[in-house]
């Protein structure tokens, strides 16, 4: 269940070859207890309301063992505490808000294989301190709950890792000139800029700074893979160092082979690594699958409770991201942490690997 | 940011307030109405730019007028559509039926544009000057405060120096007598409004290189530019201008010694402030009904 048309269109369709691929890998070799694994599709429409009207019908109608989540973090948030009522495991392959898995229900049946907020503004911390050597970075944030919700983020990080940042500044989505919040971060001595916004409002950020003459190193959430940020923001994009969860480029392990032979053998506009993109939605959706069909095994069953317990139970899965040992626990929803994640840039059109984590 | 880079920022970004408000002004002028989405009257210009220049690779010289064009007849529709039935009537909807229009027009462009931004480049925004340290502006930037100077100039003139514009006044005082007088007064209401959308064309085409084509691109510059509209005084092009560039100052300062998050706190308080002392703008004139 994610978005399958409009904007987030491609992100719905990387979500399911993702899914279609480790199904079908799956089932050739018998399915999951004998029985075969099969993707029931609804479009959310990046609309809370119509998510949680599509999560109702799979599951009271179609019966779905298992649900899976899509990009939008405002509609995950809507069908959150759905699934915990009626008590259906719920596998969130994008949506990065911290609040979905940590949602403080008694009994939590919401699983994530995607970055998420905290972990990812952990890494930024991290990756920018060793890398840049950054020690007084400024934020740059779109003023929105996203933006809010990193701002959390990153202070935390920060005071956790004792850096005091230049300092906070917000712009709004359709903003034409961020010129004036990014000269406050200059003249506060920002050595480094933590930017997070969708791919429009980034590409202003790199623009102004163009505009201003001034190329600190920018280090950023995953909002510029999400679109044409080349086109948008001109040659300087590549400046912009942003966090992702997977990429085909590079020497890739047994399991990568397999799944791009898969894929390229099933999509014929697959010719190689830069066209699975958004390769994000591809790996987390492809590793939700091997561990949903992991945790099934677990359970015996398909009985949701089994089920969400038998998540907990996984002890090992070969996945693509990465091999996943013993993923979840009773206070650990989020299979991936800020060390799985890759480090990434635009080169033309193409998202390419900057430099492991 | 220094002194002078914050004015320079200032002043091209209040311009394009200033351009886009000038399409109010205009309406006003001659009808007393607004269309009140003349925000997406600039998406409309900017997505017919983008179809047009970028994606068919027109001319300029062929380009430019279609654009201008599509507005124009855009402009008509809305006056005969949204304005014209309820004015007609002595009813005030007019001003929901702007917003409407609006509306539906966001939504077709999200039909035909998709939601997806697009940049619309220009050679006139490629390479900043530098002209201080730290305040880079690309050509455009200075075009822009040029082209609206000159086009209130050119309002100013066409309606206090030419029978036309002289008549087009009259039909605001009194419609009916304007009409005994022989002045064609629905003819030139509905002018206003081609022309109006026509300047949202204008503002889109050198906005749009500044910033990227989408579908709702032109709803907060549109709410800015009513704001820049009503503080210049609805009846004055000067006004109206001025008004703009003073918003964008006002931003930019705001930004630069207090900080974003009160950017939109100050400047809209600035807006209630400034109405308060002056209740019909930083030129506009009380209206005064002679009976």
């Amino acid at each position: 269940m994610t978005a399958l048309s409009g904007q987030s269109a491609r992100a719905g369709e990387a979500l399911t070859r993702g899914a279609t691929i480790a199904i079908e890998e799956i089932n050739a070799k018998g399915g999951v207890l004998g029985r075969p694994l099969e993707l029931v599709r609804r479009d959310d429409e990046s609309n809370p309301a119509k998510g949680l009207i599509a999560a109702r019908e799979l599951i009271q109608r179609e019966k779905v063992a298992v649900l899976v989540g899509g990009l939008d973090t405002p509609v995950e948030l809507a069908i959150v505490p759905f699934v915990n009522n009626v008590k259906v495991p719920f596998v969130v392959p994008w949506a990065a808000g911290t609040n979905i898995t940590r949602n403080g229900a008694p009994s939590n049946y919401v699983f994530r294989v995607s970055a998420m907020d905290d972990e990812v503004d952990k890494a930024i911390v991290q990756f920018s301190r060793k890398t840049y050597n950054a020690k007084k970075p400024g934020l740059i944030l779109v003023n929105n709950p996203w933006g809010e919700s990193n701002e959390h983020g990153l202070k935390a990080a920060l005071k956790a890792a004792g850096i005091e940042p230049a300092g906070v500044e917000k712009f709004e989505g359709n903003d034409v000139d961020v010129v004036s919040q990014l000269s406050r971060l200059k003249q506060a001595g920002a050595d480094t800029l933590y930017l997070v916004g969708n791919v429009g409002p980034s590409s202003q950020v790199v623009k102004s700074l163009d505009r201003m003459g001034w190329a600190p190193p920018i280090v950023s959430h995953w909002g510029p893979a999400g679109g044409r940020f080349t086109e948008l923001a001109g040659p300087s994009a590549e400046n912009v160092i942003f966090v992702q969860t997977y990429s085909f480029f590079g020497n890739l392990s047994p399991v990568g082979k397999r799944v791009m032979s898969a894929l390229q053998a099933k999509y014929s506009d697959i010719k190689g690594p830069a066209d699975v993109t958004p390769a994000v939605g591809v790996a987390n959706a492809y590793d939700s699958i091997l561990v949903i069909a992991r945790a099934i095994e677990k359970a015996g069953g398909t009985e949701p409770t089994a089920v969400r317990d038998g998540f907990y139970a996984i002890d090992r899965v070969d996945g693509l991201i990465k091999t996943y040992e013993k993923p979840f626990a009773q206070d650990k929803h989020d299979a991936l942490t800020a060390g799985d994640y890759i480090w990434a840039r635009f080169e033309d059109n193409h998202i390419m690997p900057f430099a492991r984590n | 940011m220094s002194f002078l880079p914050a004015v320079i920022t200032g002043l091209a970004l209040g311009s394009m307030y200033g351009l886009l408000a000038l399409g109010f002004h205009v309406t006003y002028a001659v009808s007393g109405t607004v269309n009140f989405s003349q925000g997406s009257s600039m998406t409309l210009g900017a997505v017919a730019g983008y179809f047009f220049l970028v994606l068919w690779g027109w001319p300029a010289a062929a380009g430019i007028p279609a654009v201008l064009l599509v507005c124009a007849v855009y402009g008509l529709l809305i006056e005969r559509l949204a304005v014209r039935p309820f004015v007609q009537r002595g009813s005030d909807n007019w001003l929901m039926a702007t917003v409407a229009v609006g509306i539906i027009v966001d939504n077709v462009m999200m039909f035909v544009f998709g939601k997806e931004p697009r940049s619309f480049p220009s050679v006139l925004a490629a390479k900043p000057i530098q002209i201080v340290e730290g305040a880079g502006v690309y050509p455009l930037q200075l075009l822009i405060p040029v082209v609206g100077l000159l086009l209130a100039l050119a309002l100013h003139l066409l309606s206090r120096r030419t029978r036309h514009g002289v008549a087009m006044l009259a039909v605001v005082q009194n419609p009916n007598a304007a009409r005994l007088m022989g002045i064609n007064v629905s003819g030139a209401i509905a002018a206003s409004y081609a022309v109006s959308a026509m300047l949202a064309g204008v503002a889109a085409l050198l906005i749009a290189p500044l910033f990227n084509v989408s579908s709702e691109m032109g709803t907060l510059f549109g709410i800015k530019a009513f704001a820049a509209a009503i503080i210049g005084g609805l009846g004055s092009a000067w006004g109206v201008m001025l008004a703009g560039l003073c918003l964008g100052l006002i931003e930019v300062f705001a930004t630069n010694y207090l900080g974003s998050v009160y950017t939109q706190i100050i400047t809209f308080a600035s807006v209630i402030a400034i109405l308060v002392v002056l209740p019909h703008g930083l030129l506009g004139r009380a209206g005064v009904k002679k009976v």
